[in-house]
């Protein structure tokens, strides 16, 4: 990677307050990503790719303990007052969530749930803000702007409704987007289409972007690097053609064998995971995929690998990756 | 939002006769011969007769009944035999009076209610949320003549502030007026402002939880502007319905305060009926003010539509 | 490496760090308040109380000392002794009204959650009737007309409960009737008599008697309000509504005797407030601690 880092993670550990004890979240997790450059977070709901994305934007519950570093252009997220945060998000930094039926506010406007960030920020005037409110919104692909603008999210698809928080969060031309599952709750038919928007806006404002997803087939091809996420730590990082060129880690071909197949006959088995993700509030000893992998073996069981440096950038955190089986078993 | 309008008005029918009905009913089983009173000392058997046969008391009751409505639905509700006053009149007379103190108390409760609600919801569990949260409790647990009690020991007869029981008309002497609403509206006030602080708080601390906060956050908007703009009026459905019952209650007059503070209103007319035989007012009044009642809870349906646009679209 | 507390972003959510486990001490607080105020209503007439009612003109307006614990009233009338007295005309009413309330809102409420159809539409419309008038003037002209007795309080009180009680019964019943346990005495054959009495009563009895203790409080301060205002129990009987509308009289040379029977009838209200809204947060799983 060249340049300046715009976000650089370090060592970062999240803790939620559970009835049972704090849960880790997130646990040691390191990320660098350049400007204008993109990166996708997968794995599957619980790895942490949310409580990720929740730390770095500083929006996790109440009761949530926070370790390591982040930093924006230089700024330490964690020691930023609630005013410069203020200023940082919707500003720098913005975000899609998962789900646009819950995401926008059901009792204003979508014009007006537009405006209000760039009247914040840019410190527009009400009808300015207005008018590029409309334009944002013929911009990501919104037929009749100007009558949507004053409608409410209800009156909307899901499609229309994600692209109206994709609008929202463009609209200060952000130099960061954080899109956490954008098209999960979406049509299948939709999908693409928001994916390509973001893509596309992406290549033209020159901004980096997070895509997290379950769904590595939603990396491909789509983002510049790809890191895998289990049980709150990275287990396998690397430019995406290279990670897909050749998966180290068992579990990144877990996923990737999870993946339905447009192109597979039909009624071909989907081949899902067996078992599941460890009690994060239970950490035992060993990789925590270790329970669920088909190639563990003792050593898996009683010491957890780290991530290790590679050529290439590409790092990934398993004792007998995939190539090298042969030799192990040797 | 007008089929919605529609279906509560068929409702509305049946239940606003119902209040006449039992209006009626409550009354006519109530011992005591209207006759009787109005005659008073002349009350030989033949006068009762024939003022029985003057005012159909003779006849059976469902007749009784829709001549009275049919009376009520021209807007006649009655003539005290007492006073020679009609119950529109004195209604009139005194809702003035009534209207006020609900003004003045429903604004009090809110000016108190809202913004500690608001202000224990952005930190529940904090110290101050649960100080506010406890004391709004206990308040619910004082009796109203209590509160009107102790706030006439302390500001009329102690500190002597405040006058406990001078009524001056507001259109002869708008700062007498207030003065004398003062102990009376602050009671009531202090009595509202727990119940509008605690549904508002519990609703408004589910709404902070929701996506659509979280997305105001990371758009960087103010505390303020998430707590009064994004949070504040989606959570305002169960509060508008407290405040409407408040309302509808406080229309029919405050009777523990307007006899306490001597205020002449509503409640207290009601009161004085009670005590003065004044039938005819009594069972006028009563409609009224449940049909008041009724209409506000009308008015408040009408007003979810107005907060949240789901329901004005009819979709939720 | 700086572990920061993310709590000290404002807005968090309501997720309180510490979950009350147990009732806590302001609960067993309240239950000890109302054990002495029932002990002392029933033992009234064994304890070594002065007469209620007795007269002494020599001694008015005491202040508390020793020969009147709690001092003497307008009449010279010993108010420890009219306090307790009180306690009984308050609780014997703020009981028996709610209860009978109870028994006969419960049963509309369960048949209408449970046949639900147009005997549920006419409960729900008649409680919706009912609740429209207003009724302090409701309670005060029917003891008027009907005269001033315990018996005719408890009445109406019970008669102007019975709305709620339906209301709350009827939404727990439909709370219930779908649940498994009662589909599967159905599918067993149980009669509706036995399903209802035996799958869903028990289990809306437990926010029934929550909500009953709720009750008694509301009571109270109707029966106050009644006595208060002179239509409720009938003198000379001591009531604590009657206690502080006399008390107010000489509210300004000797406040005590208003504020004293005050004061009994507000810490047993909110007694019964608190253990009623313990007990509702208990059955209720949506809602968490206060």
């Amino acid at each position: 990677m060249s340049g300046t880092p715009l976000l650089e993670i370090e060592d970062l550990t999240v803790d939620l307050p559970t009835d049972r004890g704090p849960l880790r979240a997130v646990s040691g997790v390191s990320l660098s990503l350049a400007p204008s450059r993109s990166l996708g977070i997968v794995g599957e709901s619980g790895s942490g790719k949310t409580m990720l994305s929740r730390a770095v934007l500083r929006l996790l519950p109440a009761g949530a303990r926070l370790g390591g570093t982040a930093r924006f252009e230089g700024r330490d997220l964690f020691r930023l007052s609630p005013r410069a945060l203020r200023r940082l998000r919707g500003r720098e930094l913005a975000v899609v969530f998962q789900d646009p039926m819950t995401s926008l506010n059901p009792v204003l406007t979508i014009g007006g749930q537009i405006a209000e960030a760039l009247r914040e920020h840019l410190g527009l005037a009400p009808r300015a803000a207005m008018a590029r409110a409309v334009a944002l919104l013929a911009e990501v692909g919104i037929p009749e702007p100007e009558r949507r603008a004053r409608q409410y999210p209800h009156q909307l698809s899901g499609g229309m409704r994600q692209r109206v928080a994709i609008a929202i969060a463009l609209s200060c031309e952000p130099r960061l987007l954080i899109a956490d599952e954008p098209t999960t709750a979406l049509d299948v038919t939709v999908q693409a289409q928001i994916l390509d928007l973001l893509a596309r806006e992406r290549q033209m404002r020159q901004m980096a972007m997070i895509l997290i997803t379950h769904d590595l087939g939603i990396v491909a091809g789509r983002t510049d690097e790809v890191a895998v996420m289990y049980a709150g730590r990275i287990v396998e990082q690397a430019p995406t053609r290279a990670l897909f060129k050749h998966m180290r880690s068992p579990y990144a071909e877990a996923l990737l064998a999870a993946i339905p197949r447009l192109h597979a006959p039909p009624h071909t088995r989907l081949a899902a995971i067996a078992g599941s993700p460890p009690d994060p509030t239970r950490p035992a000893p060993g990789c925590p995929f270790s329970p669920r992998c088909r190639y563990a073996r003792e050593r898996c069981r009683s010491e957890a690998p780290a991530l290790s440096a590679e050529n290439g950038g590409h790092q990934y955190a398993c004792w007998f990756p995939l190539p090298d089986r042969a030799a192990a078993e040797a | 939002m007008l089929g919605l309008v529609g279906r509560r008005l068929v409702y509305l029918v049946p239940v606003v006769l119902a209040v006449t009905a039992l209006t009626f009913l409550i009354a006519n089983l109530l011992p005591g011969d209207l006759a009787i009173a109005m005659l008073g000392d002349q009350a030989t058997p033949e006068n009762v007769a024939a003022l029985h046969k003057k005012l159909g008391l003779d006849l059976p009751l469902w007749q009784q009944y829709l001549h009275w409505l049919w009376a009520v639905l021209h807007g006649d509700f009655g003539t005290s035999h007492r006073t020679g006053e009609t119950v529109l009149h004195a209604i009139a007379g005194r809702l003035p009076v009534s209207l006020e103190l609900l003004v003045i108390a429903e604004l009090g409760g809110i000016l108190i209610g809202v913004p500690l609600a608001i202000l224990c919801a952005a930190r529940p569990g904090s110290a101050f949320d649960r100080i506010v949260s406890g004391v709004a409790f206990g308040s619910l647990s004082v009796p109203p003549f209590m509160l009107a009690i102790l706030l006439i020991f302390v500001f009329a007869l102690r500190l002597g502030v405040l006058p406990a029981t001078s009524y001056v008309p507001l259109s002869q002497d708008v700062l007498g007026n207030l003065r004398g609403m003062a102990l009376p509206g602050a009671t009531l006030a202090l009595l509202e402002w727990p119940t509008i602080m605690r549904v508002l708080r519990s609703d408004m601390i589910s709404t902070l939880q929701e996506d659509y906060i979280a997305m105001a956050r990371a758009k960087g908007l103010s505390a303020r502007r998430i707590l009064l703009v994004h949070a504040l009026k989606p959570s305002s459905l169960t509060l508008v319905t407290v405040i409407g019952l408040n309302i509808g209650r406080l229309i029919g007059g405050a009777v523990i305060v307007e006899s306490i503070f001597a205020l002449p209103g509503v409640g207290r007319l009601l009161v004085e009926s009670i005590y003065l035989r004044d039938f005819i007012i009594l069972q006028g009044g009563v409609l009224l003010v449940a049909i008041g009642f009724v209409l506000v809870n009308f008015l408040v349906d009408l007003l979810y539509a107005v907060l949240d646009p789901r329901i004005r679209h009819g979709r939720a | 490496m700086a572990a920061l507390d993310a709590a000290a972003v404002p807005l968090g959510g309501d997720r309180p760090a510490r979950r009350r486990r147990g009732l806590g001490l302001v609960f067993w607080a309240a239950v000890l308040w109302i054990a002495i105020v029932v002990a002392a209503a029933l033992l009234a007439g064994v304890l070594p109380l002065a007469d209620p009612d007795r007269q002494a003109l020599l001694a008015r307006r005491a202040l508390p000392s020793a020969a009147h614990l709690l001092g003497t009233d307008a009449l010279g009338r010993d108010i420890l002794s009219r306090v307790i007295y009180g306690a009984r005309a308050s609780l014997a009413i703020g009981v028996l009204a709610p209860l009978v309330a109870t028994l006969l809102g419960t049963a509309v409420g369960l048949v209408a959650g449970y046949f639900r159809g147009s005997f549920e539409t006419l409960a729900i419309g008649a409680t919706d009737v009912l609740l429209a008038f207003p009724p302090l003037v409701l309670a005060l002209a029917i003891v008027a007309y009907l005269g001033q007795s315990v018996t005719n309080v408890i009445l109406v009180l019970a008669v102007l409960t019975v709305p709620a009680v339906t209301r709350v019964a009827r939404a727990a019943t439909l709370a219930v009737r779908e649940r498994e346990f009662v589909t599967a005495a159905r599918a067993l054959g149980a009669g509706h008599a036995r399903i209802l009495l035996r799958e869903i009563l028990p289990n809306v009895m437990l926010s029934l008697a929550a909500y009953f203790l709720v009750l008694v409080a509301v009571t109270i301060v109707a029966e106050g309000i009644l006595s208060f205002l002179g239509l409720g129990v009938p003198p000379p009987t001591p009531s604590w509504g009657s206690m502080i509308a006399e008390g107010r009289d000489s509210l300004d040379i000797a406040p005590h005797i208003a504020f004293i029977p005050a004061g009994a009838m507000f810490l047993t209200v909110l007694a019964f407030n608190l253990v009623g809204d313990s007990l509702r947060a208990v059955t209720d799983p949506r809602r968490g601690a206060p």
